[in-house]
């Protein structure tokens, strides 16, 4: 089976700080890693791999620096790792994205002359919070979509998707070629191994550009112009500044004052 | 693209098993005040299966026209059929605006049918507003986990299309008097069209838990020791008509069920009052609550973060403050029944 995984590398969120004083993040010294959710796709592709043999590719559209997120992927169960990256591809919102991500995967489809089986994403990267680009990919290729998998099998020539829902969840069959966006999963990622960081830092990543794909690509797609959603402004929420702290010389007292208060406040 | 063609502010209303999402009766309420800057009247696309009641409902909500598509296909959501109805639907009707639920299954919609449109969607909204001028609506959505504010046009294409957080509107009031119109649409998909198949429902039924409703939530972090006293949250969450929460860190201990966990990867929830015990308030965690009314916090360490967005906070041991505060709600409770 040869399954697709597209990555994104993030700002860890965690550690991002708010500046007190010009209310804006502050990004200087922020590490980056790969999203978490396309960590779970990851470890679900290769648990996969196992069972069924195959291969594993990641891919992942951003600038050249985004080359470390794949190597760390490679040192955590991919074969393959490819980056979209060109001067064009900048500004792009997640139709544009998924479009020329879209227009990657039938590349290499073509070069490799065989169809994904699966393609895996995360629900959604955790800077942009859309969870839109993995759907539109399978727009995109008119190819199956099931989101918010929590659990993957195959078998008799199927795949078993357990989707995660608002009370429960469905177990979802689909034949391949699809697409599934990935949520937290039972396990944890695998780390890597010693052997397998050092092969990574010296794998060959291959780069597709606009170049590479100019047979089929549409320019006017891509970037800005290819994107129909502008941000206007951005704005850091207003947090409540004030607490008040209720300071009664005893538990009940505490308890009664602050039902006082949320009384009058009438929340409850 | 002739924009005077696409016209009213539209709701798409996901019903399951007949059944409507709550979500979709709040967005009727912005889909309201928007329709009223702009002029225009407010649609309702409702898809499923029997959903006879629902479209009802929608008028008594304030729909001036409801589209209903009746059929077995859209008995349970799948991308394929859902995709394909409202696809065709929108080319029919042309909305100005759509405004769709951020559920799991209106995530999973909004992406396909935008892209199908080649229009612009804005994800998981917290606000909406129009600029009556340009007609523009001004989505705004958290992005960082919380931690950014942003807002966004789609000024070149229609429609405007936007998921809205479930929670951040309420439900209008019906007015069983209100006038609407109904129009039924055969709009079918063909079995061979869908290419997922359900092979199974599976109801967590402990896990009758309805955060994105709950108007009160008693949540535990951490810091509440282990899992037998989550019995302390449970009381003071029965004693006021509350649901109990939890974080990433208490699920993953595995304290309690995934299906109660608040935050970037749970639920987010947007009730009148939160009451965060033992929680050290990551930043994961406040982009799942931060739409709460009145957050109060309840923690040893007073200088926890969840205190910078509390608006009330007792820096002490919950053992003492939970059992002191159902003591207080009963008494009060009590009184009131008298």
């Amino acid at each position: 089976m040869n399954i697709l995984v597209c990555i994104k590398q993030v700002p860890d969120t965690t550690e991002i700080k708010i500046d007190p004083e010009k209310h804006t993040l502050i990004r200087d010294g922020v590490p980056s890693i790969v999203n978490t959710f396309d960590t779970y796709g990851l470890e679900m592709a290769c648990r996969l791999k196992e069972e069924t043999g195959g291969t594993v590719t990641v891919v992942t559209m951003g600038l050249p620096q985004a080359k470390n997120a794949l190597r760390s992927c490679l040192g955590a169960g991919a074969d393959e790792a490819v980056l979209i990256s060109d001067r064009p591809f900048g500004g792009s919102d997640t139709l544009a994205t998924s479009y020329i991500i879209s227009q990657a995967v039938a590349f290499l489809e073509r070069e490799k002359g065989s169809t994904f089986d699966l393609i895996l994403c995360g629900k959604q990267a955790i800077d942009g919070d859309t969870a839109q680009v993995g759907p539109e990919l399978s727009e995109h290729l008119g190819r199956p979509l099931i989101t918010y998998v929590s659990a993957l099998k195959y078998r008799n020539g199927e795949f078993e998707a357990k989707r995660e829902n608002d009370d429960g969840y469905d177990r979802i069959g689909v034949k391949a070629p699809c697409v599934m966006t990935v949520v937290k999963t039972a396990y944890e990622p695998r780390y890597p191994t010693l052997k397998a960081k050092i092969r990574a830092q010296w794998a060959d990543i291959r780069t597709i550009t606009a170049e590479t794909m100019k047979d089929t690509l549409d320019l006017s797609r891509c970037g800005l112009k290819g994107s129909p959603t502008k941000v206007v402004r951005t704005t850091t929420p207003q947090r409540q500044s004030e607490c008040q702290y209720i300071k009664e010389a005893s538990p009940a007292l505490n308890a009664g004052k602050l039902a006082d208060i949320l009384a009058r406040k009438k929340v409850i | 693209m002739d924009f005077s063609e696409y016209k009213g502010v539209y709701v798409f209303v996901e019903t399951e098993e007949g059944r409507p999402k709550a979500v979709s009766f709040e967005l009727l309420n912005p889909a309201r005040k928007l329709a009223d800057k702009l002029g225009e009247f407010v649609g309702a696309f409702v898809v499923g299966h029997q959903v006879e009641e629902t479209a009802q409902m929608c008028v008594q909500y304030g729909a001036d026209k409801v589209i209903v598509i009746d059929a077995p296909e859209y008995q349970y959501y799948t991308t394929d059929a859902f995709t394909n109805a409202l696809h065709k639907a929108v080319e029919k009707y042309k909305p100005n605006v759509m405004l769709i639920g951020a559920t799991n299954n209106g995530r999973d919609l909004g992406p396909r049918l935008s892209c199908r449109l080649q229009t612009g969607l804005t994800a998981d909204c917290t606000s909406l507003d129009i600029n009556v001028e340009s007609r523009n609506m001004e989505w705004t959505r958290p992005a960082f986990g919380g931690n950014l504010l942003a807002t966004i046009m789609c000024p070149n294409d229609r429609p405007q299309m936007g998921t809205v957080r479930q929670g951040v509107f309420k439900r209008p009031k019906p007015e069983p008097s209100c006038h609407g119109e109904m129009i039924y649409e055969t709009i079918r998909t063909m079995p061979q069209e869908i290419s997922t198949r359900l092979i199974e429902r599976v109801k967590e039924v402990v896990e009758s838990v309805n955060l994105e409703e709950a108007e009160i939530i008693v949540a535990g972090g951490y810091g509440i020791g282990k899992a037998e006293n989550f019995k302390y949250l449970e009381e003071l969450a029965q004693v006021l008509g509350g649901q109990v929460g939890a974080t990433r860190k208490v699920v993953d201990a595995g304290w309690i069920a995934h299906a109660y966990q608040i935050g970037q990867t749970g639920k987010t929830v947007a009730p009148k009052l939160y009451i965060a015990v033992g929680i050290s308030g990551a930043i994961q965690h406040l982009a799942g609550m931060s739409g709460s009314e009145t957050v109060v916090a309840i923690n040893n360490d007073a200088g926890a973060p969840i205190f910078g967005v509390a608006h009330y906070g007792i820096a002490g041991d919950y053992k003492e403050v939970l059992p002191a505060l159902v003591d207080e709600f009963r008494k009060r409770k009590g009184e009131q029944e008298r």
